[in-house]
């Protein structure tokens, strides 16, 4: 909601300024941005690589995934196409974006001798831990910090002087596939985040925080930083009748279209199966989710925004499928296929982080469980799952989850030493939950 | 929880009997383990009470504490137990075989093959429940600081002599336990869990008892009444007929047969310490050593059933078959082994209270590693598992139907082979994925390139072409045998065979500022000094 007084552009310049000049001329080692969910720290990012070269300060970045450090690198091409950027690959076959191949500012190499005295070189966290015996980088940029383990940054922590770090506190913490508990409360614990080490061995480094998400639309900023940041709120850029979805078939009474109708409308809409206990890939679950999709593309979405004149047809590229498991994922795409659907983007909370779509419809993560897991109740997966979308995000769910919620308080152990996350998983879940039960159509497949 | 385990315990609750989630037996066993069954005292946090150890099921030496409080002889306990385990370790550390090692000079970065001693086997040490392997952990914790003393003189209440060397033992496979696949130290509880479902829930399956119960029913018994009569059971003096498998004891144990004992113990100890004449101090002499039996025939009582349970449990686990694999991840335990050896007799100090930065995410990374390693191992050596992993789609059977050359555009083209292979199975294959077949051990990797009939829209058997992209030597033509053939029928998998070790870390004393920086010099001091002693820790 913009109120007056309330200047999104200001906000946010006044931020990136602030932060910009602590990563130029502070005298920190370290510079810690958080970033709620599309709030422009990709475009922060960018930004502060150009100052950075301009001024003559050779950078390294440090992405997570391969294809965000391509993206980034194409990004930053666009900005400046005369910049010498290097971009540092591993030797497997294919190790990056074939589009990078057209770029004549870009030199690509696995070796990071080759790239020695380009402006800006460019890696995966897991890349720049092999490099060894350099000499260290003035400034480094660390990009999805809050999703970097501690163990890769004190891989690579040692190529650079001194680094901004980049990142969204909201979405998931790292992960680790063993047991981890015995390191638990220590501060450089190796399966923590990057940046809860880095805080808790030098608190003193100024921290900066995105006030305004270009992403989310008026209807979802204020659930999304009620719900994931509390303490940290943010606002939307938009205000609400800024951005429009509409359809160009009517609906058809059918509950897919039904909560189609309502998603247009309020940004929010929850399609409720009728309680059950199933399996993770429950078949009719999946099934309405691939249907929800199915009729969205027949209906012909059109969506109108700020960023162009003309409504702009919600193609499949332009909408996204989240769920939990790898398995549901992997059963939406088989329905969506048995559909004839192809293109749209299918995948884990996991996968999906740092991606932006118009539409995203959503597999809530406890639909029919007979329990709720530290996994399925993770506060990062829920913020991941809700805030991927620019105009309406539908959640297809059964019945019950509150209940089930209620009969599963939290119960992990709490471990002396680690700082109590807020909120938790538990309480973000029964937020959204609220919110979705006021956007609900209850259909029967 | 895997589909095919749940598949796997709903047939348990079904048929009434365990089902097996393996064909062969995917951790080492060796032919002569030390099993120790220990037991501590309520209340009273690290204060052994008992334990059964020996390697010979015969024969288990009963070791006891009269009086847990008393720190004198919870140290003979400590000391005989010594006497128990430690021969037995020493017993394997001076067999060894030469074995190569590839270490890095320091003076010039490069790596060198280095000649050392290896192991040719390592002590195992058995325990019957994951709160074993919690205890003989916290058990070194204890010990492992302690002085003896010939190490300080001036201490004031030394440990027996190879009480501090048992605890840097214990911590060693206690620490070790904590890798994935490892069987220095194993659990019978998880041996038994990682080869069979039983029809309870996983915190049920904790209880040895109950798990036999399911996996062996006694003849007419299903395996919910025998689990149920393990769990609740009680005799005619409201003891349990199978206590638990420790080391936490029944409480009802503890306050109508432990506690007055160990009161009967206390009382002969004062009246023999107040005895005014020889005579006197005879008689109560008596008493007390009366008292002392007493104890000790109470605890062997409640530890034998877990004795015979553990070494059941062995004989069960040794009817299958030792899986191929296996072998491999027990040399990586007599190499764990052989460097620990290696530590205590170059003289370094105990292992510190806390890794410092750069030993946790060496050792993370090593798990993660072994984990992995552990996973796929598992699948390549048992059809049953590769079975669960087939059908979470990470692996598929398919029978080859067609082969066709064909080679990469560059100046010296090499050989890349599309295969059409045939499969019923819904593998999540998408474009380029990376699928591995293992060929003569070695895996072979080729990558998805389409569904030959487009998508599959119904469960029938689908065609799927594959690029072969290794292994197939260096000439134009892929070398004999490196290229399946029409009608071959191979698994491949969606997950790696073998794990690539992660990047070498700084040194500690290079940590980095975000770390911390490099351990200060107080730390390393500091580790190798015992707990100060505090009032609470004297009676």
């Amino acid at each position: 909601m913009v109120t007056t007084g309330f200047d999104p552009g200001a906000e946010a310049a006044r931020a990136t300024g602030a932060i910009l000049d602590d990563t130029l001329r502070g005298s920190a080692r370290g510079v810690v941005v958080d970033s709620p969910p599309g709030a422009g720290k990709s475009t922060l990012v960018v930004r502060a690589a150009l100052e950075l070269a301009a001024a003559g300060h050779p950078l390294m970045v440090i992405a997570q995934t391969n294809a965000q450090v391509d993206d980034l690198v194409v990004r930053l091409a666009e900005k400046d196409p005369e910049l010498p950027v290097g971009r540092l690959h591993s030797s497997d076959s294919d190790p990056y974006d074939k589009v990078l191949d057209g770029l004549a500012n870009v030199t690509k190499s696995a070796k990071a001798a080759d790239l020695a005295g380009l402006d800006v070189v460019i890696s995966t966290a897991a890349k720049w831990a092999h490099v060894k015996n350099v000499e260290p980088w003035g400034h480094a940029i660390v990009d999805e910090a809050y999703q970097m383990r501690s163990d890769a940054l004190l891989a690579v922590a040692g190529l650079f002087e001194r680094a901004l770090f980049v990142g969204d506190p909201g979405q998931l913490d790292p992960f680790s596939i063993v047991g981890a508990d015995q390191w638990a409360g220590l501060s450089y614990d190796p399966s923590a985040s990057a940046v809860s080490t880095l805080l808790a061995h030098n608190p003193e480094l100024p921290q900066h925080r995105l006030p305004v998400s270009w992403r989310l639309p008026a209807s979802a900023a204020p659930l999304v930083s009620d719900a994931f940041y509390p303490y940290t709120p943010f606002r939307s850029g938009t205000d609400h009748g800024d951005r429009k979805l509409s359809f160009g078939v009517a609906s058809d009474g059918s509950g897919p279209d039904r909560v189609l109708d309502e998603a247009a409308e309020s940004g929010w809409g929850l399609l409720e199966l009728p309680a059950r206990h199933t399996p993770r890939t429950d078949p009719e679950a999946v099934r309405a989710v691939a249907l929800v999709v199915r009729r969205l593309l027949d209906r012909g979405g059109v969506a109108t925004s700020e960023r162009a004149e003309e409504p702009v047809p919600v193609t499949a590229d332009r909408v996204a499928v989240g769920t939990a498991h790898r398995d549901q994922a992997a059963a939406v795409r088989a329905a969506l296929t048995e559909l004839g659907v192809t293109g749209v983007a299918v995948d884990t909370a996991n996968r999906l982080q740092g991606r932006e779509f118009d539409v995203t419809v959503v597999l809530h993560p406890l639909s029919g469980r007979p329990d709720a897991t530290a996994f399925h109740l993770e506060t990062g997966r829920l913020c991941v799952l809700a805030s991927r979308h620019r105009h309406a995000c539908v959640v297809v769910c059964r019945e019950g989850v509150a209940e089930l919620l209620d009969e599963h308080p939290s119960t992990e152990p709490v471990q002396l030493g680690v700082t109590v996350k807020f909120p938790d998983g538990w309480e973000a879940n029964h937020t959204v939950l609220a919110h979705l039960s006021e956007h609900r159509v209850r259909w029967r497949p | 929880m895997s589909l095919i385990t749940t598949l796997a315990r709903l047939e348990a609750v079904d048929t009434g009997r365990a089902q097996p989630l393996a064909t062969v037996r995917h951790r080492h066993l060796a032919d002569r383990p030390l099993v120790l069954v220990p037991l501590t005292t309520a209340g009273e946090a690290g204060a052994p009470l008992g334990a059964l150890v020996g390697t010979d099921r015969e024969a288990p030496r009963l070791l006891a504490v009269a009086q847990p409080r008393d720190r004198d002889l919870r140290f003979a306990f400590l000391a005989e137990l010594a006497e128990a385990v430690l021969p037995h370790i020493e017993a394997y550390a001076d067999v060894v075989e030469p074995a190569e090692r590839n270490e890095t000079d320091p003076a010039t970065g490069k790596k060198a093959k280095v000649e050392v001693e290896l192991c040719t086997d390592a002590a195992q040490l058995i325990v019957p429940s994951r709160a074993g392997v919690e205890f003989v952990r916290l058990l070194g914790r204890s010990m492992r600081f302690r002085r003896t003393a010939e190490d300080d003189p001036d201490t004031p209440y030394p440990a027996p002599a190879r009480v501090p060397l048992l605890g840097r033992w214990l911590t060693h496979y206690g620490e070790r336990a904590r890798v994935p696949g490892s069987s220095l130290l194993p659990a019978v509880t998880d041996l038994l869990n990682r080869h069979w479902a039983s029809g309870q829930s996983s915190l049920e399956d904790q209880h040895l008892g109950a798990l036999l119960a399911w996996i062996d029913p006694p003849a007419g018994s299903s395996g919910a009444e025998a689990a149920l009569r393990a769990e609740l059971a009680r005799d005619g003096k409201g003891q349990l007929l199978c206590p638990p498998a420790g080391p936490a004891t029944d409480p009802d144990f503890d306050n109508r047969l432990l506690a007055p004992a160990i009161e009967r113990y206390d009382r002969a100890r004062t009246a023999l310490a107040s005895a005014e004449d020889g005579l006197a101090a005879d008689a109560r002499l008596g008493e007390l050593s009366a008292a002392e039996r007493e104890i000790r025939s109470l605890l062997a009582r409640v530890m034998l059933p877990t004795w015979d349970a553990v070494w059941r449990g062995l004989d069960l686990l040794r009817e299958l078959p030792e899986g191929s694999r296996t072998e491999d991840r027990w040399t990586r335990d007599r190499w764990s082994f052989t460097a620990h050896r290696d530590r205590v007799r170059s003289g370094e100090p105990p292992q510190p209270r806390r890794d410092d930065a750069v030993t946790a995410a060496q050792k993370l990374a090593s798990r993660e590693t072994a984990q992995a390693q552990l996973e796929a191992q598992e699948a390549l050596d048992d059809p049953l598992v590769l079975a669960g992993r087939r059908l979470a789609g990470e692996a598929f059977l398919a029978t080859v139907s067609a082969v066709e050359m064909a080679y990469t555009e560059s100046k010296r083209p090499a050989p890349r082979p599309l295969l059409t292979v045939r499969t019923d199975e819904r593998p999540h294959l998408a474009e380029r994925t990376k699928v591995y077949r293992s060929l003569e051990g070695k895996p072979q990797t080729a990558e998805f390139v389409r569904y030959a009939d487009g998508p599959p829209a119904d469960d029938g058997e689908i065609p799927l072409v594959l690029r072969i992209l290794d292994r197939m030597g260096r000439g134009k033509e892929p070398a004999p045998g490196s290229v399946p053939e029409p009608g071959e029928r191979i698994a491949w998998t969606l997950f790696e065979h073998d794990q690539r070790g992660g990047p070498k870390l700084p040194d500690p004393e290079e940590t980095p500022w975000t770390h911390g920086g490099p351990p200060g010099a107080d730390a390393a001091t500091r580790a190798e000094l015992p707990d100060p002693v505090t009032p609470e820790d004297l009676l």
